[in-house]
């Protein structure tokens, strides 16, 4: 079996008006060194499987079809033994 | 004998009983609820995906009950040309289903936007919008991601085809980006396909179909659709 961990990042191109909006409160924390805050998503769930390609080959299916929008986000991901 | 609109119901739709009651009880036209577990349209003419928060908006808006075995059902039934209309969430769930391009993000402002609005109707040659008179109709909105988005090349698809239907603009119709509502490409509030069968748009036409209401705005939207199947 493995652990797998994907994270989801809206493309560099793509606005984050939810990052501004938390950037702003930081500034006004005093984190005045902070910038370029982006949100995205973190995901964990773990795949039946004792290959790890074929683990791998699923996580991307699971994550292309489902997990993340091809349009505007992508996604990285790793796998872990357990 | 009377159109039938199939209104499909998510867990979370909450505006399909307005569409229900804007197409049966004041258009007069034949309706019917499709739950989302069913994979059957129960022949209906047309399908209305509702707004609403189908599963919470859990992952992203429409992702998930994109997944649903009614919505496998609604691509057949469009692909074979069969005419579908998404409103608002059901907008959502169109873009996630691939039937029309692009996605949404959240409003530039990070609102919920709950107003009127004023839409510029671009294109009056489509099974939607034959029946609309006026060039600017009134329709109110209520959403937080509406903010539509996609690549260069579709969009500029997308004005070629003349695939926009309406877009967010002043009561008198000026399109401009002090009235873009919600930071959408173009000011963009509603598209077709390239086929003309499908509609996406984020205000709300079943909203303002009794004139009690003081509007009737909406009303020419269906209107357009059953003299589409009348002929």
């Amino acid at each position: 079996m493995y652990k797998a961990t994907v994270i989801i990042k809206r493309r560099p191109s793509i606005l984050d008006p939810q990052g501004k909006a938390v950037e702003k409160g930081a500034q006004l924390l005093g984190f005045n060194n902070v910038s370029g805050t982006r949100i995205g998503k973190y995901i964990e769930f773990f795949v039946n499987s004792e290959d790890e390609n074929a683990a791998a080959d699923e996580v991307k299916k699971y994550s292309e079809k489902l997990l993340a929008n091809p349009i505007m986000e992508d996604f990285e991901y790793s796998l872990e033994k357990v | 004998m009377k159109p039938k609109f199939g209104v499909v119901v998510f867990p979370g739709s909450n505006c399909d009983h307005d569409a229900y009651y804007a197409t049966k009880k004041v258009l007069d036209y034949d309706a019917e609820f499709l739950w989302h577990k069913e994979p059957d349209l129960k022949g209906s003419d047309v399908i209305i995906l509702p707004g609403g928060f189908s599963y919470g908006d859990y992952l992203r808006s429409g992702a998930i009950a994109r997944f649903s075995p009614v919505v496998e059902e609604v691509i057949n039934f469009a692909e074979k040309g069969g005419v579908v209309i998404g409103i608002c969430n059901g907008f959502q769930i169109l873009l996630e289903a691939g039937l029309l391009p692009g996605a949404m993000r959240h409003n530039e402002s990070l609102k919920f936007i709950c107003k009127d609005s004023y839409l510029k109707v671009e294109n009056k040659n489509t099974i939607f919008s034959s029946e609309i008179v006026k060039d600017v109709i009134r329709v109110p909105v209520a959403h937080g991601e509406g903010n539509y988005f996609t690549d260069e090349k579709t969009l500029s698809e997308l004005e070629n085809n003349s695939q926009v239907l309406f877009r967010y603009a002043s009561p008198e119709g000026e399109v401009a980006p002090e009235f873009n509502i919600n930071g959408s490409l173009n000011n963009i509030a509603g598209i077709v396909n390239k086929n003309g069968n499908v509609l996406g748009m984020m205000p709300h036409p079943e909203r303002c179909v009794d004139p009690i209401l003081r509007n009737n705005d909406g009303a020419a939207v269906f209107q357009s659709i059953v003299k589409s199947l009348v002929n």
